[in-house]
């Protein structure tokens, strides 16, 4: 199910803004993969071109190839609506679709893929991909009520479950706890702990220590300048990086001396 | 110290009380302006409706069976444009928000909103020269082959002046007002419900309708009623296209077709006297309550939408 991915000479461009340059990565299948750097850097952007989600920005495009397991995403014949069906997002702020009950917005992935869903399998998926989130016991008395009533954290969780309900091969989390208490944060994060064994997942976050406690890898992107491209400055192991980081950038920017 | 606090507070103090009486005024007048208008109507109107002067009724025999054929032209002309304008209006905003290059979207929205600024007299002489004769074979053909739905029961109108098109025409009236407000809603939906969409692998289509239309449902019915609110109210454009007598009656494209109240004013105006006007006024006294009950229909529809989401 899960499958890496190939990044090769990847440039991101907004318009004629160059806003990430030739990124060359490869990254594991079933492992977190976390993506650090300073505010502006492209992780964003560069997190929303492994599912082509960078596309639906007017004017936005990408040259280089992501290849997923075997398949170039960014091919000649590839549907972009295929490629985001097999590689799920969840984003900075939680987006529960409002007008949705709890239990519609765990499969409205699904019923993009498959209108007719049997109730018996509907319900199988819901309490399946809401216990992957670690959401069910606490939502499974009203997964009628609207989707925006649960907390900040819950919805993240609601959001999780969403993405996973139609077990994509890839999932990518754009700063999925920025938004979150402490406590949900935690929870989100023993989440991911616990997804890694079936999902590919690559995480951009902010948080130093959260980037260590939950990945087996770690890239970080910074900008060559002021008015620059951004780029990848280093890929390796986590705990390489945080201890013994090749570039002396990542480990100004990792302890703190960043300037 | 506390006079030199007080001085600037004062002054922002008097900001909001100067601010907040001429909010209050404006809306008083408001007030004032709409019970003047509907103490007009009554006043005015009571005496044409309990007269015994036939001539006033234009031979019928009481005021109500005068207005009513009125009412129901004037509904039903709206309603038709309604259902002609509400989808083309939706269809139009969703490509310029959502399909059109951005090249040929603006240059769309512009022409769509052109045609509010055309005179509602200009409607009025191309529906009744232009669109109306060539409508009319179509009425032709729809009495002939599907007389048997009871709209187009025939026998077709000869000069194609039907409320049918007088329905068409009101559409065109009303398409701007209702496309400018779907673009405005549609281009309101939060970004984050559009990814939130497109990101589970959503065509453009699905996106709209997991992510656009929900958030839209309420903006659209207002965008309809306000469109409702001029069709119900458009006076030249229907006077000119309709070759209106009193009959009440379904068939949309023959020649006997109910009159809208406005158009009925508009056009006995001149030759009416005395209590004849009155009579007059108390139709337009009953548009007014119509518009009213719509408007708070519409509102009641908006808010239960607002709770639902
Ligand atoms: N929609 C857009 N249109 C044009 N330029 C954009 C757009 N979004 C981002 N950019 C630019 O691309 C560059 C990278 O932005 P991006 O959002 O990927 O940074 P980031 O690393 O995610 O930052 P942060 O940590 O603050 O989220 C920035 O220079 C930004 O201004
Ligand atoms: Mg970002």
């Amino acid at each position: 199910m899960a499958k890496s991915i190939d990044v090769s000479g990847l440039n991101i461009y907004y318009g004629d803004f160059l806003a990430v340059q030739d990124v060359n990565v490869t990254i594991k299948a079933r492992a977190v993969t976390a993506l650090i750097g300073p505010s502006g850097c492209g992780k964003s952007t560069f997190l929303r071109t492994l599912n082509r989600m960078h596309e639906v920005i007017p004017g936005a495009r990408v040259e280089g190839d992501v290849v997923l397991g075997s398949d170039a995403i960014y091919g000649p014949n590839v549907d972009p609506v295929e490629v985001r069906r097999t590689v799920g997002m969840v984003f900075q702020r939680p987006n529960p679709f409002p007008t949705m009950s709890i239990y519609e917005n765990v499969l409205a992935g699904n019923r993009l893929n498959n209108r007719k869903l049997k109730k018996a399998d509907a319900d199988a998926i819901v309490e399946k991909a809401l216990s992957g989130a670690n959401l069910w016991s606490e939502v499974k008395d009203r997964l009628n009520k609207p989707g925006m009533g649960l907390s900040g954290g819950q919805q993240q969780r609601l959001c999780i479950a969403r993405a996973i309900a139609v077990e994509p091969q890839v999932l990518l989390m754009d700063e999925p706890c920025s938004a979150l208490d402490p406590i949900s944060t935690a929870a989100v994060e023993d989440l991911i702990h616990e997804l890694k064994t079936d999902y590919t997942i690559v995480i951009v976050t902010h948080n130093m220590q959260q980037a260590a406690r939950v990945s087996e890898y770690t890239g970080f992107f910074n900008l060559k300048a002021a008015g620059q491209p951004g780029h990848l400055v280093e890929f390796n192991k986590t705990s390489k990086m945080f201890s013994t980081p090749e570039q002396e950038s990542t480990e100004a920017y990792i302890s703190g001396r960043f300037g | 110290m506390t006079t030199t606090d007080a001085s600037p507070r004062v002054g922002r103090r008097l900001g909001d009380l100067l601010f907040a009486g001429t909010a209050r005024a404006a809306g008083i007048t408001i007030l004032i302006a709409l019970a003047g208008v509907a103490t007009f109507l009554i006043v005015e109107g009571i005496p044409g409706i309990v007269t015994t002067q036939s001539s006033a009724f234009a031979g019928k025999a009481s005021f109500v069976s005068y207005t009513w054929p009125l009412v129901f032209g004037t509904v039903l002309a709206a309603v038709i444009a309604l259902l002609i304008a509400t989808p083309l209006a939706v269809g139009a905003a969703l490509v310029i928000g959502f399909y059109a290059p951005r090249r040929l979207a603006t240059p769309l929205g512009y022409m769509i909103d052109l045609l509010a600024a055309v005179p509602s007299v200009v409607y009025g002489l191309w529906g009744a020269t232009l669109l109306a004769p060539k409508m009319q074979p179509t009425y032709a053909w729809l009495a002939d082959h599907l007389s048997f739905i009871p709209f187009f029961a025939g026998p077709a109108s000869a000069t194609g002046r039907t409320i049918l098109t007088a329905g068409v025409v009101l559409a065109i009236m009303v398409l701007p007002i209702i496309t400018a407000i779907c673009r405005e809603i549609f281009a309101q939906t939060p970004a984050l419900h559009r990814e939130a969409a497109l990101a589970l692998g959503a065509t453009r289509w699905e996106m709209i309708k997991m992510a656009v239309f929900p958030y839209a449902r309420s903006g659209l019915v207002s965008g309809v009623m306000l469109g409702l609110g001029r069709a119900l109210g458009e006076t030249m454009a229907v006077a000119m296209v309709l070759s209106a007598s009193s009959a009440v009656t379904f068939n949309l494209i023959g020649s006997q077709n109910p009159s809208t109240i406005a158009a009925n004013i508009a056009l006995s105006f001149g030759e009416r006297t005395g209590v004849e006007r009155n009579t007059l006024i108390a139709t337009g006294l009953v548009l007014f309550v119509i518009t009213f009950i719509v408007n708070f229909l519409a509102r009641g529809i908006v808010a239960r939408g607002r709770k639902g989401s």
